[in-house]
């Protein structure tokens, strides 16, 4: 019974959710006051009955109703009730459906914050959220529905789920990752009512900046907590592989920061403004295609669904109307705004273009060597990989010259900044930056671009310590008096780019530090990497709820001094047939310990992986520490809507 | 899903004690000079495991990633190029197994696009300041 | 001019969006092989049945089929009735036991029927990797001229043949 409700739940939410689209347009037409209205109460009705939709899977999957196809086809009685929770969102269908939920929560969120909005504006920004719920909900109800019935024959026990998907960081990396996604409909909306209503101003940035900040902070969280799970769990070490589907995620986010960025020249600077609303729906484009690539099966990837040209082609088909629709629109409209203000070329406006340059450069990269298999294999060119050695040789020179430019944005002023005071106030920390670089890399494999990358990352770290202090020392009233008056903006600034360079420091020492080792050992062995020496000191097998674990007791110490025992582990699930390896981790702020259990040999010894793994936290620190930076500068008081402004 | 699957082979093998045909030791390996170590790290990262998902020989463990894997250990310990080792694999596997693709007409696109992206920005920028000169000199 | 610069995000998207429009459901799950319009790669190895020494000289005059497999496979056991059917029509298929021990390997002939009209023993699977296997089962079909023209990997039942059966007479 539940789960015919929760279908009904969810055909009333499609029904709402095309009316949301629909009644609040004729209302600004006809210039109906009542029927624009509307679409406040029509948008939250869509997000209750979604959210009844996906509390009755929820409770269907924490009662196993195997009855139920998606259930039965994900779940099992075995799991702990967690792991029947986030099961929902497990395949394709209840994945979809989180999807769908979330994206009915921005809308009602973005409704509950729309009272100082023109209502003309309101009207068409729900409706525009509207169509795009309607078009994800007819998706989830014609191609992808997780409420089919599997009867009479229902199965007694669940096919359960994914073993890689049963694991912490994949009950949260989903939702946080399409908060992020999703996210970005929200400023497709407004620069869809920008462009209807010709309303495109410093206010109007205003408005969307929160928006793409809290987008853009929960997308960081979500590769970060993406690539977190991909390094324990894959059992390889890696903590990015250039996966399709990990590029796929990394385009908007990429697209997204370039927004972030342009959404600020025009709100202080009224400049840029077409090429902001074009990058607004460039980054929802994106979200879109990866959804598109990752749900058609297109793609050859890990993290894939099974493939299905029906759910490809009606994706794609949304993808060209939503999308599509946005940009005839821009096409025709956006000739017509125009900027209000000049910069000359050692302006903050010149180095934040350089910014969006540099970062629509980087999406367009990692987007040709994404799509690039594809389009050679349609052109009867073979199959091609294009893997991290391509990555790596054209990707990162780019990102190293971008964060070079991190340094000085900040600092200059808008419109237009003196050459020499540039001058002065950058090469002090840049020498400093190189005398610690060089004093660091004394311990360190020398590498051009990873010393280039180091040097640049401590400057742009320096640079940003200096300013906020520079700002916040002034004659006239102490350090602390003076930080608190900054404004929030400035130090979400600072501390998202702080972020960046944390990571950075990271990516470079874990690809130029790590070390790792390939042993085979008996019980009793031991192997050393670098200064760390590991003892097999036991294999044991034991039998748990829902698999059959062979676990590994390793011995670990540092130069003679004990640090623990470290259990790398492989599962054997028994429903599914398949084998995970559960990789030890000893976690530090300096290095990671990571061992993983390879296979048996007829001796009884053990093939064995072992890294150590240097400053490797920091790079999933440093995007925390992003997110941070983005919620803050949210937070500025300038975005607090104040009131009916008509 | 096809990555899990072929460990499925290896762990039966664990569970009944039978040895297969299909698990070969990989032995550590050892190398005569330092720099073979490390090219034989590097063609292990950029050789594509041709059966998995989207796996490097090095992070792979399927039966074929590591027969691939002894075979390029084999040809660099008998001073093989890398040259060598990757027509060797491109010979059998095709251009699939190479992570780095090659540089030829059909992949002519996908190599110059970073530097036609680069180019077209530098335009942009060059552009746009100019255009912003003339309203600076029209307006004061 | 400068009006038609707007237009451009929105053909790219039209462009882009038809190449995927069209292009949806052509990606191919068989790899193809990279041997395609090669002769079967020279080998010398040892006869399975006989014990004698077998070189590429000795392979038929084609068509023919080479199927590999291996009495660790699974899939192999599945397809194995389908091959004798094969046979069975007079099709000539050369079997390759691709890395496998050779007692289980003639138990297993001597149990489920023998398909092949001659069987490679390829212990090592030296010949597996310079045919480009990935793994078993996996057949080539080799035309008249003794060229590889078509590799199917995965199992071989009615549907795969009728696909198969027509790179036979190229």
């Amino acid at each position: 019974m539940i789960p015919e409700l929760a279908h009904f739940s969810l055909i009333l939410a499609m029904c709402f959710a095309v009316l949301g689209f629909l009644v609040p347009v004729i209302g600004v037409y006809q210039r109906d006051r009542v029927l624009a209205r509307l679409s406040l109460p029509l948008t939250y009705l869509t997000g209750v009955f979604t959210f009844l939709a996906f509390l009755g899977l929820c409770y269907s999957f924490s009662v196993d109703d195997f009855s139920v196809l998606y259930i039965a086809e994900n779940s099992s009685q075995l799991l702990p009730l967690w792991f029947k929770i986030s099961a929902v969102w497990g395949g394709h269908e209840g994945s979809l459906l989180l999807w769908v939920l979330i994206l009915s929560g921005w809308n009602c969120y973005v409704a509950f914050r729309s009272h100082a909005l023109y209502e003309d504006f309101r009207g068409i920004l729900l409706s525009v959220l509207s169509l795009i719920s309607s078009g994800f909900l007819s998706f989830l109800l014609f191609t992808s529905s997780p409420f089919v019935r599997l009867l009479p024959n229902s199965p007694q026990i669940g096919g359960d789920l994914n073993p890689l998907l049963q694991d912490f960081g994949l009950i949260i990396h989903p939702p946080m990752l399409y908060m992020g996604y999703v996210g970005f409909s929200v400023p497709f909306a407004f620069a869809i009512a920008a462009l209807i209503t010709g309303k495109m101003d410093a206010q109007w940035a205003r408005w969307v900046r929160p928006w793409v900040n809290f987008a853009w902070a929960f997308l960081t969280l979500g590769i970060a907590l993406g690539s977190w799970w991909a390094y324990y769990e894959l059992g390889w070490g890696g903590w990015w592989f250039w996966d399709p589907v990990e590029n796929a995620s990394f385009m908007p986010w990429l697209a997204g920061t370039a927004l972030l960025h342009s959404l600020a020249v025009s709100e202080k600077r009224g400049l840029f403004k077409s090429w902001t609303l074009l990058l607004a729906i460039f980054t929802f484009a994106l979200s879109f295609l990866g959804t598109f690539l990752v749900r058609s099966g297109v793609l050859t990837s890990v993290h894939s669904f099974a493939s299905d040209p029906t759910r490809g082609t009606y994706v794609l088909t949304m993808l060209l109307i939503i999308v599509g629709g946005g940009l005839l629109l821009f096409a025709m409209r956006a000739s017509s705004i125009r900027n209000t203000s000049y910069f000359d070329i050692f302006g903050k406006e010149s180095w934040l273009l350089l910014n969006n340059i540099l970062l629509i450069t980087l999406t367009l990269i990692v987007f040709v060597g994404t799509l690039s298999p594809l389009v050679l294999e349609a052109m009867g060119s073979g199959r091609v990989s294009v893997g991290p050695p391509y990555f790596n040789l054209v990707f990162n020179p780019v990102a190293c010259l971008l964060i070079f430019f991190m340094g000085i944005g900040p600092i200059s002023r808008w419109q237009s900044t003196k050459p020499k005071y540039l001058l002065r106030v950058t090469w002090f920390p840049f020498i400093l930056a190189l005398f610690i670089a060089t004093a660091c890399f004394q311990f360190l494999l020398f590498e051009w671009l990873a010393f280039f990358a180091f040097t640049i990352a401590l400057w742009v770290l320096i640079m940003a310590i200096r300013d906020l202090l520079g700002k916040a020392v002034t004659k006239d009233t102490t350090v602390f008096t003076r930080m608190r008056k900054l404004p929030k903006s400035r130090y979400g600034m600072h501390i998202a780019h702080i972020g960046v360079v944390i990571s950075l420091i990271g990516v470079v020492l874990v690809s130029i530090n790590s070390e790792e080792r390939f042993v085979r050992l008996h019980v009793g062995e031991s192997a050393s990497v670098k200064n760390y020496q590991f003892t097999l000191s036991d294999m044991a097998v034991s039998r748990e709820a829902n698999f059959v674990s062979q676990k590994a007791e390793f011995n670990v110490t540092n130069n003679d001094v004990a640090l623990g025992v470290m259990y790398p582990e492989k599962r054997y699930y028994q429903t599914r047939g398949q084998v995970m390896t559960e990789a030890a981790l000893s976690t530090g702020f300096t290095r990671d310990l990571y061992i993983a259990l390879g296979e048996r040999y007829d001796d009884d010894s053990w093939s064995v992986k072992i890294y150590v793994k240097s400053f490797v936290r920091w790079i999933w620190l440093g995007a925390l520490v992003m997110m941070f930076g983005g919620i803050l500068a949210a937070l500025d008081k300038r975005y607090k809507p104040r009131g009916e402004i008509e | 899903m096809a990555l899990w699957l072929r460990a499925v082979f290896v762990w039966f093998a664990f569970l009944s004690g039978i040895n297969s045909g299909m698990a070969l030791a990989d032995s550590i390996r050892e190398f005569e000079t330092p720099s073979q170590k490390v090219r034989y790290e590097q063609l292990i990262q950029s050789l594509r495991c041709p059966k998995c998902q989207n796996q490097s020989l090095a992070d792979s463990d399927s039966a074929i990633a590591t027969d691939l894997r002894d075979q390029v250990y084999r040809m660099i310990t008998s001073n093989k190029s890398n040259t060598d080792i990757e027509d060797y694999m491109v010979a059998r596997y095709g251009e699939f197994v190479l992570y780095k693709p090659v540089f030829e007409s059909h992949t002519f696109f996908l190599w110059a696009a970073p530097l036609l992206f680069l180019s077209v920005g530098a335009i942009v920028f060059i552009l746009v300041l100019r255009a912003q000169r003339k309203i600076t000199e029209t307006e004061f | 001019m400068k009006k038609v610069l707007f237009f451009i995000p929105f053909i790219a998207l039209v462009i882009l969006g038809s190449f995927f429009y069209f292009n949806l459901d052509r990606h191919d799950d068989q790899m193809p092989s990279a041997l395609l319009g090669k002769s079967v790669p020279s080998f010398t190895l040892v006869n399975l049945k006989t014990n004698d020494i077998i070189t590429q000289k000795d392979l038929p005059q084609g068509p023919y089929l080479i199927n590999v497999w291996g009495t660790w496979c699974p899939a192999c056991a599945q397809e194995h009735e389908y091959l004798m059917e094969l046979s069975a029509k007079g099709i000539n298929i050369i079997g390759i036991d691709y890395k496998d021990e050779m007692k289980p390997a003639l138990d297993w002939l001597a149990e489920r029927g023998n398909p092949y009209s001659k069987v490679i023993f390829d212990e090592m699977g030296r010949l597996g990797v310079d045919l480009g296997v990935t793994g078993a089962p996996e057949t080539f079909v080799v035309n008249s001229k003794g060229v590889i023209v078509q590799r199917h990997q995965g199992v071989v039942n009615e549907a795969v043949w009728q696909s198969l059966k027509s790179y036979m007479n190229e």
